[in-house]
């Protein structure tokens, strides 16, 4: 593992960047720890103050440090991305696994609700769920339900490898030998499946994170609790623009580009490096 | 053609209509899970704005309102309520500009929003296609390299910032776009030539929005697909008889490339449509985006649930299209 | 008067990435000529280097593969070209498929899948040559196709209509199309079965017969060699262990190598055991010392393990790279 890492981290440009970019990001997160303001607190300090030495991203119009608040910022969305990919792991690989063994009617049953899930257009449904529920909404119960909904992509893609490997020599040899079913999921497929899973979480991270940027932007999420979207909420609410406070909005918008380049970048590079057919390409096979 | 039809045609049509049942049914489902009960949200507004009325009009209200939702009778009852609803297009009254009809207020801002994505969508998949498949042929372009880290960059940020950062830098610092509306206030909209214009100047950085993060996208899935292809027997094969480079660039690689990207066209356009709603916040463009904004703004519930019932349907049907058109494509498909 | 002459090639696979560089060294040393009219075959275990001495002839070089040194110039006629210096150009209008064509290994899948079989036809003819109207070329791609033996719906399917060994066939059809100098064929006959591999095998002794070209054949399966081949050529390795006429390969083999490939082949009526060789194949990455087939060879001598054994020639058109030859001849 460790060589992998030393590996990329000599010779893969975006992989260096990507563990710059992830790496301030979790400095942020850690911080969050020793903020010396609390986050729901307003006006503590003085307001619309720039950038400076003494207030790292400024003030903003609630007389809030908008960088101690973001710390808080990054660390629950980073939360929220992290519940939701666990949750969205869980129910594609129990999906995909169950459409690709038993195949026959389950699958097809199956691969019809999942193809349906990628095809609608997602956000008017979140936003008719965000619209009734927000009252009771908090940034929890958001990332259980992006769970809910972050599935089927990947459980395409789990169910696409066990059919293959289910074809696999070494699989009827198992088979023939024996061994029961479970035994054989565990000891000879996971292996296959788990690369995928760990690829995909990180892709599933970008979207829920996203979605939920999206989504508190509208004021469709718990507007108290700091994270990225709630931070450019409330920069809009105050009409942070006009105002000229164009800090407020650059703040969590630089840190989220920060976030979400880092972590598509750290996913790029793993995938190149793991998969054959890329390492082919980059030699010129 | 009769086994074509069985084959190809059936399943498609049978997973359209599935799509729009499950979303259909899904969109019927959600709210009666909510804690909020909207005939008393929608009561409660109403008292709120200053009218007082007496406990039989609120009775007669709540009927009304009770009965327009959809909510009486059991949810059974009421879920064939709702599909026939649906069927005569009754989406109900609009609550915040009450007595409008829905289905009236989304059919005025629906024009706006395809048009930005149908231009958006076709640009960003001939391009990104086109100029993945050429970085991929030919690798040390240092044009094509920069183009690539361009749409890397770019991709996997969320639609909003990416928005959020077109408006600031070229409607606010460099002030060649106007950040706001489909056209100027005051202006009718009509077909003339400068009314066409105007609009056209308008649409320019919404639009950009999604080429931008579509393109990166395209370009990435074609730049890996085609070096595939490249090393595919029957391009090797190509070269191998002599053939000039860019007729095997065209009809060899990227005819054969363009398959999977059709249909990952298909799968993405709930995405990019979703990215449109929302991007139309950020530039107050006056499609489908900024109505649901209005309305969630303004507790408009029917209408939240309008365009959630036209959008899953509007997409379903888009991809059905699709679907339809891809044996013109691949002969593989069209002779079985 | 050669057609074809290989001088001392090497041609190496060079690859470098996250820091790990490995050389593979899959042409180390080949020298061979080809004449007019012949078809020689080509036969070697996997990985002994056969196909990336094809690749290298036909100028299908690519990265990570490199020519490290040596020569390849043919002679068409009066036309001389040097393939390792010949401009992309050049090879691509003048050489390829006019005096060069190939037919390549799973020809299945040569075909484009998403076009008809007469465009292809088309797009050969047309890069080549110039038919001022339609319904010439269409003739003349049909004449052709019929003078083969296939029937000429075969020009208006798809590949995946067809079956592998049609595929097969419409692949040789189209490499003969400008009755080139050289039709090199990559294991023409695997992956089908045995009534196609002979109606195969049947069409290229008639090519070869009607326009008296060269065909150089490349394939593990030595009954393909016996039944079609006048010279046969037995790389190890990536080097040539013998050539001789097909019948002294098979009646009179020298190269202990050799010995034990025609040993091994089952023969009508034997009842003997047949004993596999020790060992296997090197790795070209990391080849032993002299001799590379040193370590398997059971008359392996002090010599062998030190010096590259050269190649003399002993007979008519008989050459042979091995120590223990070398002693006895002479």
């Amino acid at each position: 593992m460790f060589k992998v890492i030393r590996d990329l981290l000599k010779y893969d440009t975006r992989f260096r960047i990507a563990v710059i970019f992830l790496g301030a990001v979790m400095l942020m997160f850690f911080l969050s720890f020793f903020s010396p303001y609390d986050p729901n607190e307003i006006f503590v300090v003085p307001m619309d103050v720039p950038p400076s030495s003494e207030y790292l991203f400024g003030t903003n119009s609630r007389g809030q440090d908008i960088f101690w608040w973001m710390t808080f910022a990054v660390r629950n969305s980073l939360l929220l991305g992290v519940i939701t990919a666990l949750i969205s792991r869980v129910i594609s690989i129990i999906v995909g696994l169950s459409a690709g063994y038993e195949g026959g009617w389950l699958d097809k049953f199956l691969m019809s609700i999942n193809d349906s899930f990628i095809v609608l257009p997602l956000l008017p449904i979140l936003i008719l769920l965000g619209f009734l529920l927000r009252d009771i909404l908090n940034l929890f119960l958001l990332a259980v339900i992006l769970g809910f909904f972050g599935w089927p992509y990947d459980a395409r893609l789990i169910r696409s490898q066990v059919l293959s490997l289910k074809e696999r020599l070494f699989t009827r040899t198992s088979v023939f030998s024996g061994t029961n079913s479970f035994s054989i999921t565990m000891k000879e497929h996971l292996p296959f499946v788990l690369p995928i899973v760990f690829a995909t979480t990180i892709n599933n991270m970008l979207w829920s994170i996203g979605m939920e940027v999206t989504l508190s932007v509208l004021g469709l999420s718990d507007l108290t609790t700091p994270s990225l979207g709630t931070a450019l909420f409330w920069a809009n609410q105050h009409g942070a623009l006009v105002a000229g406070v164009w800090w407020w909005i650059a703040a969590p918008a630089l840190v989220a580009i920060i976030l979400f380049l880092g972590l598509y970048l750290f996913f790029q590079s793993i995938n190149e490096y793991i998969d054959p057919r890329t390492r082919l390409r980059l030699i010129g096979g | 053609m009769n086994r074509f039809f069985w084959r190809y045609l059936v399943p498609r049509i049978i997973q359209f209509l599935t799509i729009i049942f499950v979303g259909i049914t899904v969109t019927f489902i959600i709210p009666r899970f909510s804690p909020t009960d909207p005939v008393e949200a929608q009561i409660a507004m109403i008292m709120a704005r200053g009218n007082t009325l007496d406990p039989a009009s609120v009775e007669a209200m709540r009927a009304a309102l009770t009965d327009m939702y959809g909510l009486s009778g059991t949810p059974l009852q009421q879920y064939f309520a709702f599909w026939g609803r649906l069927l005569r297009g009754d989406l109900g009254p609009s609550l915040a500009n009450f007595p409008t009809p829905v289905s009236e207020m989304i059919k005025q801002a629906m024009p706006y929003t395809v048009s930005i994505l149908i231009i958006a969508v076709i640009i960003s998949w001939i391009f990104g296609n086109l100029f993945g498949a050429l970085s991929s042929y030919y690798p040390k372009n240092r044009g094509l390299s920069m183009i690539e880290t361009l749409g890397q960059a770019v991709r996997p940020i969320p639609y909003y910032i990416v928005a959020l950062v077109l408006l600031v830098v070229f409607g606010y610092f460099i002030p060649i776009f106007p950040f706001s509306g489909a056209y100027p206030i005051g202006t009718k909209p009509n077909w003339s030539l400068d009314f066409i214009l105007t609009f056209i100047h308008h649409a320019i950085l919404p639009a950009a929005t999604l080429v931008l993060i579509g393109f990166g996208g395209w370009f990435i899935g074609m730049k890996s697909l085609t070096s595939n292809i490249i090393s595919e027997d029957y391009v090797v094969y190509a070269e191998t008889a002599g053939l000039k480079e860019n007729k095997i660039l065209r009809n060899y690689i990227m005819r054969n490339a363009m398959l999977p990207q059709l249909t990952g066209l298909a799968m993405s356009l709930g995405t990019v449509f979703s990215g449109a709603l929302i991007m139309e916040v950020v530039f107050g463009y006056p499609g489908m985006g900024s109505l649901t904004m209005n309305a969630v703004y303004r507790n408009d519930y029917a209408m939240i649930m309008g365009i959630a019932i036209y959008s899953i349907i509007g997409v379903a049907t888009a991809v059905f299209i699709m679907d339809l058109l891809y044996p013109l494509f691949d002969p593989r498909v069209r002779y079985q | 008067m050669s057609l074809l002459n290989v001088k001392n090639l090497c041609a190496y696979y060079q690859t470098e990435l996250y820091g790990i560089s490995r050389t593979v060294r899959a042409v180390d040393g080949v020298s061979f000529e080809l004449f007019p009219n012949e078809i020689y075959g080509v036969a070697g275990e996997s990985s002994c280097g056969k196909t990336t001495l094809i690749k290298v002839i036909s100028g299908n070089v690519k990265n990570p593969l490199k020519v490290i040194s040596g020569s390849v110039e043919y002679k068409f006629g009066e036309y001389a070209v040097d393939m390792l210096h010949i401009s992309k150009e050049e090879l691509r209008s003048s050489v390829r498929w006019k005096e060069i064509s190939y037919v390549m290994q799973g020809s299945m899948s040569v075909l484009n899948p998403v076009r008809k079989i007469i465009k292809t036809f088309e797009d050969i003819i047309t890069t080549h040559d110039r038919f001022t109207n339609k319904k010439e070329f269409l003739e003349h791609a049909r004449a052709h196709v019929n003078r083969l033996g296939l029937p000429t719906e075969v020009l208006n399917s798809y590949p995946h209509q067809l079956s592998g060994g049609m595929r097969q066939r419409v692949a040789i059809v189209l490499a003969t199309l400008f009755q080139p100098s050289l039709i090199i064929a990559d294991e023409p006959t695997t992956a089908l079965d045995v009534v196609v591999q002979r109606g195969v095998l049947q069409m290229i002794k008639n090519i070869q017969a009607m326009s008296s070209n060269t065909v150089l054949l490349v394939t593990h399966d030595m009954a393909v060699h016996a039944n079609v081949a006048d010279r046969v050529m037995i790389m190890y390795a990536g080097r040539i262990a013998e050539e001789a006429p097909t019948e002294i390969i098979f009646n009179a083999p020298l190269h202990p190598y050799t010995q034990h490939l025609i040993r091994s082949l089952p023969m009508i009526g034997e009842r003997s055991d047949k004993a596999g060789l020790r060992g296997s194949p090197p790795n070209l990455a990391n080849p032993p010392s002299g001799c590379r087939f040193h370590e398997r060879c059971p008359e392996v001598m002090d010599i062998c393990l030190t010096e590259v054994p050269e190649m003399i020639t002993v007979g008519e058109k008989h050459r042979v790279a091995c120590h223990l030859v070398k002693e006895n001849y002479l």
